[in-house]
């Protein structure tokens, strides 16, 4: 019986071990080797074979100087704060576009929720590279958004928005935008109508209801989207360097170019643990609110 | 206790709190509330009873400004209250589903309505802590309202609704969550409540027992239409159409020819039985009529008894042993059922009648009435 159960729950964990814990002291271990004009191109492996030695001689040649490599270039840091201001103020800006749309589907027709979340979801059945790419199309000083301006006189000769972080933020918003809009309906359409009925009968305006009774009431949903938009917009590479310009400063896009053009992966493996702990932050915080919303469901 | 008798309806200088002037509400082609009007005093304790659909939680809906009507006027205080707001209304409304925020404690959902009113703080506080203690539940301040039981909710719903002292307070299906045994004692301190605050109170209820005891005057409605408005005893004793007879309590109609014998009528119900004597509702009365009689007016023998004019024989076909009372269902000749209940006042061992027992009904000119059909 003992053993039945130390089995069931061990799966998990097994999971867990194999899938992120292995990988993960991987890059740690890449992380604090040295480059190497080798396959693969660090040093140094370990060779089990060469006995006790190899192996004690192994650690000795680890060490933490990719990370004080990170510490002086100031590129890093820049990268991570820079990452950290956009993938903010995209997710403020997933919220105020999210919201209104999240609760003008839970409000409404019956008939149509099905069909609104369809429209929400639709994007998924299409890759997003494809998207991203025809968002270049979109946005280019000859695309479609410069040449409707255009037309309808509200601007001379076309912006650029190819190439500057606002394509960025265009493009975060637009990908991340239902993981927003998803939880916040979900929440939404939890709520019963005959309670803004009482807070009206008690005094409220409309106004004053919504602020009072909806925003608290689907809190969970928008600290749930507002994570969910965080967490991987923060680490994004395909978007800025598809859509960014020179100056746009990612930290995703400043691993994926250590890791692919530079072919520093002891570098890339710094900026990967780095990434990884300061996004653990976020998803604990994350998992505390999913845990209060499944309580307070019970 | 007033030393008279609490009628302010059979006042004709009495000024109504509520004034409902011919409202017609439409959803659609649907009519909710039929070219209404009624008058509901201060103080009173008004019920509107009906079954689903009949349009009472509408005309409750109306008061509280959820809905305006499609014509007509609503006057609250002599003043059409019709361009007021839900929120500019000095009416509170407890909901069926009690309607708690269950993100505030019990504390925080009472004093809602008091923080919007701009009223100081410590004004509140002490509002808040009467009205508490008013429903009993000052120890449950604190809690979520997740974390109290159905019948405290019930209570906060109530305390929140009146907290604000409003004119008029409305209460749709407000025990309708509640087991029978606490919605009985609920009855009376709702009924207790309502009389030690003064406040006017309307219920929506489909629950005739409900109804029957906590108000004053009972509405009894049908397709938007008020059947019958009046005191609880007069709407159980003399109804005054087959539908408040039936719908109220339990009853047996017999469909009859009547004509007058003076200050009677004589109603002709089944060939070769004697006529039906009763008591005319209104003079002159001939023609179809329906004659209605509680199954509790109706007494059951085993011999004939003497001195009565109704007196009718049949055969037990059915006894229904509700415990304190015993209902017996009677075949009469010409394929009438007709109730009759008893009080088990001896053991159920000692029962006088059984099945297929050929037994006599009996009742008085005055027991049953008379009514148009």
């Amino acid at each position: 019986m003992n053993i039945r159960r130390i089995a069931l729950i061990s799966v998990p964990y097994l999971w867990l071990l194999a899938l992120f814990m292995v990988p993960f002291l991987i890059v740690f271990k890449i992380s604090l080797s040295d480059i190497a004009l080798a396959i693969p191109p660090y040093t140094p492996t370990l060779d089990i074979s060469g006995g006790w030695t190899e192996v004690r001689s192994f650690f000795s040649q680890l060490d933490f100087e990719n990370f004080e490599f990170l510490a002086t270039d100031d590129l890093y840091w820049k990268s991570y704060l820079s990452s950290l201001k956009i993938a903010f103020i995209s997710t403020f800006i997933c919220l105020l576009v999210g919201f209104p749309i999240a609760y003008g589907m839970a409000n409404a027709p019956k008939e149509w929720q099905p069909t609104l979340m369809l429209l929400v979801i639709l994007p998924f059945w299409t890759s997003f590279l494809i998207r991203v790419y025809s968002l270049i199309g979109i946005l280019s000083q000859e695309g479609m958004l410069n040449q409707f301006l255009m037309w309808i006189g509200l601007i001379g000769e076309p912006l650029t928005i190819l190439n500057t972080n606002i394509a960025v933020y265009i493009g975060i918003v637009y990908t991340y935008c239902p993981f927003m809009i998803l939880p916040i309906y979900a929440t939404l359409i939890k709520l019963d109508g005959s309670l803004l009925e009482a807070a009206e009968d008690l005094g409220c305006s409309r106004t004053e209801a919504f602020w009072r009774i909806t925003v608290p009431l689907s809190k969970a949903g928008i600290i749930a989207g507002c994570f969910l938009v965080f967490i991987p917009a923060l680490g994004e590479f395909v978007i800025p360097s598809l859509l960014g310009g020179s100056d746009t400063l990612m930290i995703g896009k400043v691993l994926y170019e250590e890791f692919f053009a530079n072919r520093d992966w002891p570098v890339a493996g710094a900026v990967a643990v780095i990434l990884l702990l300061i996004l653990i932050v976020p998803i604990v915080l994350y998992q505390r609110n999913e845990q209060k919303i499944m309580e307070a469901e019970k | 206790m007033p030393e008279t008798a609490f009628e302010p309806w059979k006042d004709p200088s009495a000024k109504p709190l509520i004034q409902f002037r011919n409202v017609t509400k439409r959803f659609g082609d649907f009519v909710a509330i039929d070219d209404l009007s009624i008058d509901i005093f201060e103080k009173e304790f008004f019920a509107l009873l009906g079954p689903s659909g009949c349009g009472k939680t509408t005309m409750m809906r109306m008061l509280a400004g959820f809905e305006t009507p499609t014509s007509g006027t609503i006057m609250l205080d002599g003043k059409d209250i019709s361009p007021i707001p839900p929120n500019k209304r000095s009416v509170n409304m407890m909901f069926q589903s009690y309607a708690l925020f269950p993100h505030l404690t019990v504390y925080d959902n009472i004093a809602f309505g008091l923080k919007r009113s701009k009223m100081p703080k410590d004004e509140i506080d002490a509002r808040v802590k009467e009205m508490l203690r008013l429903v009993q539940i000052e120890k449950f301040g604190n809690r979520k309202p997740e974390q109290i039981s159905g019948g405290q909710r019930q209570r906060v719903a109530l305390a929140r609704a009146l907290a604000k002292a409003p004119k008029l307070l409305l209460l749709d299906e407000p025990l309708s969550a509640l087991d029978k045994k606490l919605r009985q004692e609920t009855q009376f301190e709702l009924m207790d409540i309502q009389e030690k605050t003064g406040t006017t109170f309307v219920v929506v209820t489909h629950d005739q027992e409900e109804a029957m005891t906590v108000a004053s005057r009972v509405a009894v409605m049908d397709h938007g239409k008020l059947k019958q408005v009046d005191t609880p005893d007069q709407i159980y004793e003399a109804p005054n159409s087959t539908y408040v007879a039936d719908f109220i309590g339990d009853v047996n109609i017999i469909e009859g020819h009547a004509t007058t014998q003076g200050d009677t009528v004589a109603i002709a119900w089944a060939e070769g039985q004697p006529s039906i004597i009763g008591t005319p509702t209104r003079p002159g009365m001939a023609g179809k009529v329906s004659f209605a009689i509680r199954p509790e007016k109706v007494a059951i023998s085993a011999e004939k008894p003497k001195d009565l004019n109704n007196v009718v024989q049949g055969k037990i076909l059915d006894i229904a042993y509700l415990g304190n009372l015993s209902t017996y269902h009677v075949a009469l000749p010409g394929g009438i059922t007709i109730k009759a209940q008893t009080a088990n006042s001896r053991r159920r061992a000692r029962r006088p009648f059984t099945w297929d027992d050929e037994v006599w009904l009996s009742w008085t000119d005055t027991a049953g009435i008379v009514l148009d059909s």
